[in-house]
């Protein structure tokens, strides 16, 4: 910032009194330094902001320009319906079982990975011998593609499979169920399975968020007579607080989107019943196979606002100093 | 390499000395890892039984072991094809996140100018859009490209995507950088791009790391995008594989297994080898 004022204004003060020529001469050396340092600007960032652009917001414009038409993707889009593509969606009762679906995502994601995650990592926010392991192990599943995880689950899920054959041996037979069949069961197994397999993620998060607490306030807390709880309680979780919120945010946006793992594991009849359906397998369903393009991007833009809003709240009311801070790493 | 990115990013290593903890520390990690990996560890030995040993006995161990699944994958099916074109396309869009993201951070971080600070959250907004909202607009995009069909149709996007991370990532490292080592390098005739080239890129090689494997494996896992632009067989990347092959051949559980763990091989490899960095990068980016 410095920087530039004292760029600026010592070249601002010599255009303003042409004195010598040798001062005409430093003035032009630093226009040309200007054009030289707008030309290095532009070199640099013109190919970046090319690609976001073109790839990323302008169909994102498209889509709202199409979901105004009805349009089967053929030539250029010509009947026009307005929202009447919005207002159909919402009045199909499937596409409100995938909006249903997806909250149970959302909530039941945020209700059960991070309570589980925080106990897990508050445990275990110790240096042990084999740490670097378990880091390791529990990362597993996260890396692991969202389709191979899906795959490898349906193994185990469907037919009297392993998971099946298991709860028998234990003695568990009576909890033995269509896993991914039942239309009322579905979504709960998929939103377990989404847990075992994002739960380490903010394990992960969250252990580092902790190596970030200065032990020297836990230790005072502990010489003090606090208990374990309430250093974790009063100490620990608040300075959590970002990296907390942060694993909050990434969750949201990811539970909002889920297409890969309800793709491939559940059947597309249960699938088109509702019962697993999200606004992402939805939008491809209608969309790209059924060719819809009109109504498909509709809900294109409904899922867009929908995660966008979302975002901004979180923006707004709890990640607005963390972005800043946490996030991009800037310490204040 | 690693060793300075960890020192770098966790200042903490060693400050302790590193204790046995205690028992509760260990049954719980030893819990939460098993429930971790035992499924894919099922996977993994299960691809060396037959389906009949499978169906008899869901949970049992291999008994003779099979190699024949592992092998018919391997030289049977579309692996290896399957693979060349996931590496080709994780390979392209790392290298052009990590120039691109670089050259545009770079900007961000080491120039001032008027519209910098906007110029920064018009790339940031871009973590706030869910990247599967914009897929049908974008294959119709492609469709008119001519892209369909190609590496590029998922090479492009996946850039894009992955674009807002990488700069929001990257930032604050270039930022980091000492204006003392700047002004250094200009007295002895650097010109800005020659610190960006000779001072500036070793500096954040460790961000640059843990971006470019982000990248990879976001695009190695993919399967969204080239679901819809790649209907050519002969394209398909090892998610789409697993897919087929697991839908193909139902009746054929051995070899689903056995696929299934050929296709988790490669992240598994790559990820154990760059976990400190992932992990390293986690912990840089979460700290306040």
């Amino acid at each position: 910032m410095t920087s530039a004022n004292q760029i600026r204004m010592p070249a601002g003060g010599a255009s303003a009194s042409p004195a010598g020529s040798q001062t005409a001469e430093r003035a032009s050396a630093r226009r040309a330094e200007t054009r030289r340092k707008w030309y290095e600007i532009v070199g640099l960032t013109t190919p970046a902001v090319a690609i976001y652009v073109m790839f990323v917001l302008v169909p994102m414009g498209f889509a709202v320009y199409y979901s105004l038409f009805r349009w089967r993707g053929v030539g250029p889009p010509t009947e026009f319906v307005g929202l009447r593509n919005y207002t159909l969606a919402f009045q199909d009762p499937i596409f409100l079982d995938a909006l249903r679906n997806n909250a149970i995502i959302v909530f039941g994601s945020l209700l059960i990975q991070g309570p589980i995650a925080l106990g897990i990592a508050l445990l275990l926010n110790r240096r042990f011998r084999g740490r670097a392991v378990f880091r390791l192990l529990v990362f597993v599943p996260y890396v692991l593609a969202e389709v191979t995880v899906g795959i490898m689950w349906k193994l185990l899920l469907t037919g009297d499979g392993t998971v099946d054959a298991l709860l028998r041996s234990l003695g568990l037979g009576g909890l033995v169920q269509p896993w991914l069949a039942d239309l009322d069961v579905v979504i709960w197994t998929l939103l377990a399975v989404l847990t075992w397999k994002y739960v380490g993620f903010a394990i992960i998060l969250l252990l580092a968020g902790l190596s970030n607490v200065p032990d020297e306030l836990t230790e005072a807390a502990a010489i003090d007579g606090a208990s374990w709880w309430q250093i974790q309680r009063h100490i620990t979780i608040p300075l959590l607080g970002p990296t907390i919120r942060i694993w909050m945010f990434l969750s949201v946006i990811g539970s909002l989107q889920v297409f890969d793992m309800i793709w491939v594991t559940s059947v597309p009849a249960v699938r088109s019943l509702g019962a697993s359906a999200t606004m992402a397998t939805y939008m491809v369903d209608n969309g790209f196979f059924a060719r819809l393009w009109g109504y498909g991007n509709a809900v294109a833009v409904i899922l867009f606002v929908i995660s966008f809003v979302a975002a901004l709240l979180f923006q707004r009311f709890l990640l607005r100093r963390d972005i800043e801070g946490a996030i991009t790493g800037r310490a204040k | 390499m690693t060793m300075v990115a960890n020192s770098v990013l966790s200042p903490s290593t060693g400050r302790r000395p590193v204790s046995w903890g205690t028992p509760l520390t260990y049954a719980i990690a030893l819990a939460v890892a098993a429930v971790s990996i035992a499924p894919v560890i099922y996977v993994v030995v299960g691809g060396f039984r037959t389906t009949p040993q499978i169906v008899a006995d869901p949970a049992g161990l291999p008994d003779p072991l099979v190699w024949d699944n592992y092998a018919r994958v391997l030289t049977q099916s579309n692996f290896w094809q399957q693979a060349f074109n996931s590496a080709i396309i994780a390979l392209g869009t790392t290298l052009a996140v990590v120039v691109l993201g670089m050259a545009a951070a770079f900007v961000l971080a080491r120039y001032t100018f008027r519209g910098r600070e906007g110029l920064y959250t018009f790339f940031t907004l871009g973590l706030l859009f869910p990247a599967g909202a914009a897929i049908l607009p974008l294959y119709l995009m492609l469709r008119d490209l001519n892209l369909i069909n190609s590496y590029y149709a998922v090479i492009l996007p996946q850039v894009a995507f992955s674009l807002p991370l990488t700069i929001v990532i990257l930032r604050p490292f270039l930022s980091a950088i000492p204006k003392e080592l700047e002004d250094a390098a200009a007295i002895d005739g650097a010109s800005r791009l020659g610190f960006l080239w000779r001072i500036a890129m070793p500096l954040s090689r460790p961000a640059l790391v843990t971006v470019g494997v982000l990248a990879f494996v976001a695009s190695w896992n993919s399967f969204l995008l080239p679901l819809l632009v790649l209907s050519d067989v002969n394209l398909h990347t090892l998610p789409l594989g697993v897919q087929n092959f697991s839908s193909q051949y139902t009746t054929d559980t051995a070899g689903v297994l056995a696929f299934t763990s050929l296709a988790m091989l490669p992240a598994l490899l790559f990820f154990t080898l760059a976990e400190k960095q992932i992990v390293g990068g986690l912990q840089g980016a979460v700290k306040g």
